[in-house]
């Protein structure tokens, strides 16, 4: 089919466009960072005076970056692995048996995205505090009640994205295994997950970056031991002076191992995403 | 068109009625080889995430709904079972538009629902341009599709953090752009405090959504049938007849469920003005999760921002099923879609 010209001609321009608003911020973030500090406390520099790598060095100094990046690690790493094994039984159940309130199950998933977090941050934070005080298990101020927070920020969408690739497993595979006397959980060990394992895996990044980048009960949960990236990273802002070089510098460090899996894993996101999604 | 072309593409007899039975069927002869109670088995799996959802969202909503009618003020957060009872008189505060808190939360209100529909208006008018101009194939398009991503998977702060940057009034790019390279202004304005604070804010959530929709849309385009395309070329519909005549209505299913998501992100959105503005957001950009958030963190009085948050979930529930129905009703009038 032969496409008019002034279409070949828009798409070019605005898809330009688009790119530019893409890469700029993105160039900005990345040549800054490596920017000697006079550079950006002049007027913005498109290209370096001369390259350096300071700034990445300096990051580490300036705030406690690696104990902040360490939380977030194991604050998100835990958070994910909590998440995926729950969401891989509730997806087992919801996909592979019929039972009463099974249909409510969507409807639940899209509403708990209208929550407004704002409007369980308050009586959380009270209930994390007296319980706190009641059972002398912190959970204000400590990474546990972190991980227990973010793993429900994403088991829904982590349920809903692995219901839709269980569904797309033949049951007859779950037949011929209970045919040789495996029960519903050798089933899903042996049969469901090694077959819907690049779901998993992209359930499993989606739940890591969500941890990952969450800033809001971050900001009111943590103390200072306990800090993530999300509230650690404004601490360059807070000095007197603000050393844009190693800001960009630290936000390129936050970013490489999230973006790069994500990235890689787009395909399998938006499959599972749609799976979900358009039913 | 229920499900896609992707690993979930068998999904799509499992949802009609005849494959629901069967799979329920089967399901009852696995669970007869089951365990030894097997009509609790789908409820124990699901136990830990209702579990878990129920503690952290359910029970902080019911907490929260309890707050809203207690005089919960900073002398009693540590004992908070103390806090006096006051009735409904926390939310006579925040309705009363004639007093000072009432009058802020309703410019709040109006400047988060400006915000919120410029900003998916653009997100979805980007997303929906760049699925378009992607659907056919050329060189370097799978390049795009990825690179459009970025701003998507870059984690928020980094991602606000840079734009904060960007804004600054002496040493960021948009003004040596907009001053010293394209000469648009005289002298340099401020874009993180004042009324220009409204536009910084859109632009930012603009370019962290719209790669959003773009994948949910380029997803969605691709189970629109490449034949119907050509049948309409046969028949001599040029670019924008297939558009108005195929594209959109086969999206349909996705844009309903796409723009309410955006909506309720974007609404609930405190990520980015938190982390462009820092504690004190500009008048022009006071969103609502932010103001709460201020109006609880720095008065400590817990019980109004409480009764705030749930007079906002009570908006939220009004417009999301007016939504729905809305939505639905013409869903259901262009029959044979209506399953979706």
């Amino acid at each position: 089919m032969p496409e008019p010209r002034w279409l070949r001609v828009t798409r070019v321009v605005v898809l330009s466009g688009l790119t530019l608003f893409t890469v700029v911020p993105i160039y900005a973030m990345a040549t800054s960072a490596l920017k000697p500090l006079q550079d950006v406390q002049g007027p913005f520099r498109w290209i370096p005076s001369h390259l350096t790598l300071r700034p990445f060095a300096d990051i580490w100094r300036t705030v406690p970056l690696a104990h902040y990046f360490a939380n977030s690690v194991i604050v998100s790493a835990a958070a994910m692995l909590c998440s995926v094994t729950v969401a891989i039984f509730a997806a087992y159940g919801v996909s592979r048996y019929r039972f009463r309130g099974r249909g409510l199950f969507s409807v639940t998933v899209l509403s708990t995205q209208m929550f407004p977090g704002i409007l369980f941050l308050l009586p959380l934070f009270l209930i994390y505090v007296n319980l706190g005080n009641l059972t002398g298990v912190p959970l204000y101020g400590s990474r546990t009640g972190l991980v227990i927070t973010y793993l429900t920020f994403s088991l829904p969408f982590s349920i809903w994205m692995l219901v839709g690739y269980f569904d797309s497993i033949p049951r007859g595979l779950d037949e011929a295994a209970q045919v040789d006397g495996a029960g519903p959980l050798r089933t899903l060990l042996q049969v469901i997950l090694p077959a819907a394992l690049p779901g998993v895996v992209a359930v499993a990044v989606y739940a890591f970056m969500t941890a990952w980048g969450e800033v809001l009960f971050a900001s009111v949960l943590t103390s200072e031991s306990s800090r993530t990236l999300a509230v650690g990273l404004q601490g360059y802002s807070t000095q007197n002076d603000v050393y844009w070089n190693q800001v960009m510098a630290a936000s390129l460090v936050v970013s490489v191992p999230v973006v790069a899996g994500f990235l890689l894993l787009q395909r399998q996101f938006v499959a599972g995403l749609t799976a979900g999604a358009v039913k | 068109m229920a499900t896609v072309t992707t690993p979930a593409g068998e999904a799509a007899p499992a949802s009609s009625p005849a494959g629901r039975g069967s799979a329920g069927a089967r399901g009852r002869a696995g669970r007869r080889a089951g365990g030894p109670w097997p009509r609790v088995t789908p409820y124990l799996l699901l136990l830990p995430a209702l579990v878990l959802e129920l503690a952290v969202h359910l029970v902080p909503i019911v907490v929260g709904i309890w707050m809203s009618v207690k005089s919960l003020t900073q002398f009693f957060i540590s004992n908070w079972s103390a806090a006096p009872y006051v009735g409904l008189r926390n939310y006579r505060t925040a309705l009363n538009v004639d007093g000072p808190a009432g009058r802020d939360l309703l410019h709040s209100l109006a400047v988060t629902v400006a915000f919120t529909l410029l900003s998916v208006g653009l997100a979805w008018l980007l997303g929906m341009t760049g699925a378009v101009l992607l659907q056919r194939p050329f060189r370097g398009r799978g390049l795009l599709r990825t690179l459009f991503l970025a701003p998507y998977a870059l984690p928020v702060y980094a991602a606000v953090i840079t734009w904060t940057f960007l804004f600054q009034r002496d040493t960021g790019l948009v003004n040596h752009v907009l001053v010293d390279q394209l000469h648009l202004s005289a002298d340099r304005p401020f874009w993180l405090i004042g009324g220009n604070s409204f536009v910084a804010l859109v632009v930012v959530s603009v370019w962290r959504t719209w790669p959003f929709a773009l994948l949910c849309l380029t997803a969605g385009l691709q189970t629109v049938p490449t034949e119907l395309y050509e049948a309409a070329a046969i028949d001599g519909a040029g670019f924008g007849r297939q558009l108005r005549n195929i594209t959109l209505p086969m999206l349909r299913p996705v844009n309903r469920v796409l723009v309410l998501v955006l909506f309720l992100w974007t609404f609930n959105d405190f990520n980015t003005p938190y982390l462009l503005f820092g504690r004190a957001a500009p008048h022009a950009a006071d969103l609502i999760s932010v103001h709460i958030y201020q109006s609880s963190f720095i008065t400590w009085n817990f019980g109004f921002g409480s009764a705030m948050s749930v007079l906002l979930l009570l908006f939220l529930l009004v417009v999301t099923a007016a939504y729905l129905l809305v939505t639905s009703r013409g869903a259901s009038e262009s029959a044979g879609r209506g399953d979706a």
